[in-house]
């Protein structure tokens, strides 16, 4: 059984991840290296919540509009900070890792401030109140299985599509031109800075569904959102573990998840002598970025030109720049 | 001929900041011909085209296109009109297919589907002649076959207008004739094609009529056949200019560098370098022919000690101690300072020897920073930018631009003019003209020349095999990385290289013969026992 519950435990973290990488490779596919996801993750769990403390205020109580309009609006906020980030780096052409650093400290800041305002009543937490609709269908689940909603589930969903736009369209084609070579895509007719633009927004909307789908899928507490941050830098390392294909991402972020909360279930899986979850959780939870540096030095290494990020990630374009 | 006119501008200007690259310019293009547009570098040719092409927008000016005035403000809009350009530095994505790259951008509401794209992209390969594989990435393509999927780019769209720059630049001859023969099929087929070059013989060869521009400004348009070299030469220059190499006699010191029996492989673990034997002595210049890429570079760089070698040996020849140094256990920095320069210039001609986005004075500097101790000294390069720029006349808005804001030919000269301001033992220029027009080409000339009057062992690899025969002493012929001739540059003829250079294909050839022949030693031995 326990090692069900950490099967199952595991693929709903890694659904976080996923939300978040899918996005974040969404984003890099248009040449932009986007390190403000941790906190655009956090302002779409804020913007969420604050949707559904809302509604729940308001005194609406249809569970269909709760995780619809929940969904729509940690979407929307989460694309709101894309679209700050896409102006700061795509039109004003600001430096794309000062600005991504600069978004993650903001909405990190950001959510706390709503969040802390949201959790502070006395009468308990009223978003939490939706959690039964966000964990359709197995809210009734005593186990983690309670984790493993279709809301969650989505995040595959999403990445696969993402996949299949990317590799196999004309939107997909052109959006990769834009990320690998922007010249030549500009040249070739295409709208650069629409797709950027799109590429961002959109990217963090999906990272932004991410954030809220942990605090009412995974951790479903009033302390859920501390840790999306660092969620969020998970989900970039994943980007580079699944070679900037979401449909590795699936995997990889299942096996971030297996690795991430290891510290927690090994132990009682398997006896081992003298092991203390107390330091050993925090050697757990590195283990997804030895991981990831494990195949950055392997990709390096095989030098396949597919497996190497966007060509021209992280610059600035300019139509008349010589 | 139906003389319709395809492609009309008037009066079109274009500024850069206080900079005039385009004075009211007009030009006129008609249909099915073949229009070679000739100016010296920075005169603006590129950039008119980048006008018709959607890159750039005119500050004033008007574009008519079958008649109808246009208003072109991005490529798309350019393709809108059967516009298309192929620009000198490609531009492809790396890590798509041709045919990936073919289709991206295009909207004419179809189901994306490879297949069909391969399938016409085949069709117009066979219309017009090319060899292509739909299905190859990019990285793994020669120039000349990204080229060819930069043409077909352009036709698939659907292009009536087709603007070259200068897209012979990185091309061997070969593939250049090819290349023509597919542009001639093009205009027969009623497409008007623009193309600029620097080449004058590819003018005088290719085209129906020249258009020149001069300092931004259309100084006039003739038809090929009743225009000479020196002629054209004239309304580029806008002066009378004597196109003579000076070649002086060699000084007839001693050898100044021996190579023998040098071995090299590349980083695929392909030889690439076989044999190689010759020397060269100070007061002379050794000319490098042969195709491209047939070990040329490796050997410049084995010998610069940037190419690790296999076997065989490198010796120096100290002029002033008579001593001689072994170059194979030198390191590159080492062999710098002996006085052995190479200055190189590759197909993008920023890649090696300059950083493009520092100043002159910096790019000096990379070659004199490590003598300075703790505070870097900025005076004497700065001394020696300014220099270079007033003696070689490179155009520049002064020593603190950035280079790769200069024009590809102002880059070479900086670039070249360095190596030489140290007063070289053994200089070795590869292609230090790529790209150049004559007057400048002409200027690099003879500064070689003129570094070999000073004694120094010039090698010089070239693409022109009549400058060669102009300006060397002595050609080697390379080929497929052996040494198959080496000729006196005063007595040898084109055709002598010619055969030379291709003796590549024999060696081939050969292996093969040799190979079927072990095979029938076999079959044969098998069928005795």
């Amino acid at each position: 059984m326990m090692i069900l519950e950490y099967l199952l435990s595991a693929l709903a973290l890694g659904m976080t991840f996923l939300y978040g990488s899918t996005g974040e490779i969404i984003t890099e596919k248009a040449g932009h290296l986007n390190l403000g996801i941790p906190g655009v993750m956090c302002i779409g769990a804020a913007g969420g919540c604050a949707s559904l403390h809302l509604m729940v205020m308001a005194g609406i109580n249809i569970p269909v509009v709760w995780v619809v309009v929940g969904l729509l609006c940690a979407f929307l906020s989460a694309a709101l900070a894309g679209l700050l980030y896409s102006f700061l780096a795509v039109t004003l052409q600001s430096n794309q890792n000062v600005t991504g650093l600069v978004l993650t400290t903001f909405g990190v800041g950001l959510m706390k401030y709503i969040m802390f305002g949201l959790t502070d009543g006395d009468g308990g937490v009223p978003y939490l109140k939706t959690l039964s609709a966000f964990r359709f269908p197995f809210s009734e689940s005593t186990t983690s299985l309670q984790k493993c909603s279709i809301t969650a589930l989505l995040a595959v969903v999403i990445a696969l599509v993402t996949s299949f736009v990317l590799f196999k369209t004309k939107v997909g084609l052109n959006l990769r031109a834009v990320g690998e070579n922007p010249a030549t895509a500009d040249a070739a007719g295409i709208n650069v800075v629409g797709y950027k633009y799109a590429a961002t927004c959109i990217g963090s909307g999906i990272a932004g569904i991410g954030g809220l789908s942990y605090i009412m899928n995974c951790s479903g507490s009033r302390e859920g959102y501390l840790s999306i941050e660092a969620f969020g830098w998970l989900a970039i390392a994943l980007v580079i573990f699944a070679l900037w294909k979401p449909h590795l991402s699936v995997f990889g972020s299942f096996l971030f998840g297996l690795l991430y909360i290891a510290g927690s279930f090994i132990p009682s899986i398997i006896p081992i002598a003298g092991f203390k979850t107390m330091w050993a959780t925090p050697l757990f939870e590195m283990l997804p970025y030895v991981v990831t540096i494990i195949v950055l030095v392997i990709s390096s290494i095989k030098e396949k030109k597919e497996n190497q990020p966007p060509a021209s990630l992280g610059l600035s374009y300019f139509r008349e720049e010589r | 001929m139906d003389k319709s006119v395809a492609l009309d501008l008037k009066k079109i200007t274009k500024r850069f900041g206080n900079v005039v690259a385009n004075n009211e310019v007009d030009l006129t293009v008609y249909k099915g011909e073949i229009l070679a547009i000739l100016g010296e570098n920075g005169c603006g040719k590129t950039t008119l085209m980048n006008m018709i092409a959607g890159i750039y927008y005119p500050d004033a000016g008007h574009i008519y296109v079958n008649g109808e005035e246009v208003v072109i403000r991005s490529p798309k809009d350019a393709f809108r009109h059967g516009i298309g350009m192929i620009h000198q530095h490609f531009k492809l994505v790396d890590i798509f297919s041709a045919s990936e790259n073919i289709v991206l951008g295009i909207k004419d509401g179809k189901k994306y589907n490879l297949k069909d794209v391969n399938k016409r992209v085949l069709e117009i390969s066979q219309r017009y002649g090319f060899n292509i594989d739909p299905t190859k990435k990019i990285y793994e393509m020669s120039v000349s076959e990204k080229q060819t999927v930069e043409i077909i780019k352009v036709l698939y769209r659907g292009a009536d207008i087709l603007i070259l720059d200068e897209p012979t630049a990185v091309l061997t001859p070969q593939e250049t004739e090819k290349l023509f023969n597919v542009l001639r099929k093009m205009r027969d087929d009623g497409k008007s094609i623009i193309i600029i070059t620097h080449k004058l013989h590819e003018v005088l060869s290719l085209s129906d009529r020249v258009a020149v521009l001069r300092k931004g400004e259309h100084i006039g348009s003739v038809k090929t056949e009743e225009t000479s070299e020196n002629e054209l030469t004239e309304m580029m220059v806008g002066k009378k200019i004597e196109l003579n190499i000076e070649r002086t006699d060699c000084l007839g010191l001693g050898e100044r560098l021996i190579v023998k029996d040098l071995n090299c492989f590349n980083e695929e673990g392909v030889k690439i370098l076989h044999d190689v034997c010759f020397s060269v002595r100070g007061g002379e210049i050794l000319g490098i022919a042969g195709i491209a890429g047939s070990g040329q570079r490796e050997l410049l760089e084995a010998i610069a000690g940037l190419q690790p070698t296999e076997s065989g040996e490198i010796t120096y020849i100290d002029p002033n101690e008579n001593t001689s140094i072994d170059l194979r256990t030198k390191n590159a920095a080492e062999i710098r300072d002996l006085g052995i320069k190479l200055s190189f210039v590759p197909e993008d001609r920023l890649g090696m020897g300059l950083v493009g986005n520092m100043d002159a004075t910096d790019n000096m500097m990379l070659r004199s920073y490590e003598k300075t101790h703790v505070f870097l000294d900025r005076k004497n390069p700065k001394k020696l930018a300014t220099k270079i720029i007033d003696e070689l006349e490179v155009v520049t808005p002064g020593v603190s631009t950035p280079v790769r804001r200069l024009s590809g030919g102002n880059v070479q000269k900086l670039l070249v003019g360095r190596e030489i301001s140290s007063a070289p033992k053994v200089f070795m220029a590869a292609y230090p003209v790529r790209g150049l027009d004559i007057n400048s080409s002409y200027t690099i000339y003879n500064l070689l020349t003129k570094q070999k009057q000073g004694g120094t062992a010039v090698i010089f690899v070239g693409e022109d095999l009549d400058v060669l025969l102009e300006l060397c002493d002595r050609i080697m012929v390379i080929a497929s990385g052996k040494i198959t001739g080496i000729v006196d540059g005063r007595t040898a003829t084109k055709e002598q290289l010619g055969v030379l250079m291709t003796k590549s294909t024999s060696i081939f050839e050969d292996a093969e013969i040799e190979l079927n022949r072990m095979k029938k030693n076999d079959e044969g031995g098998a069928g005795n026992e």
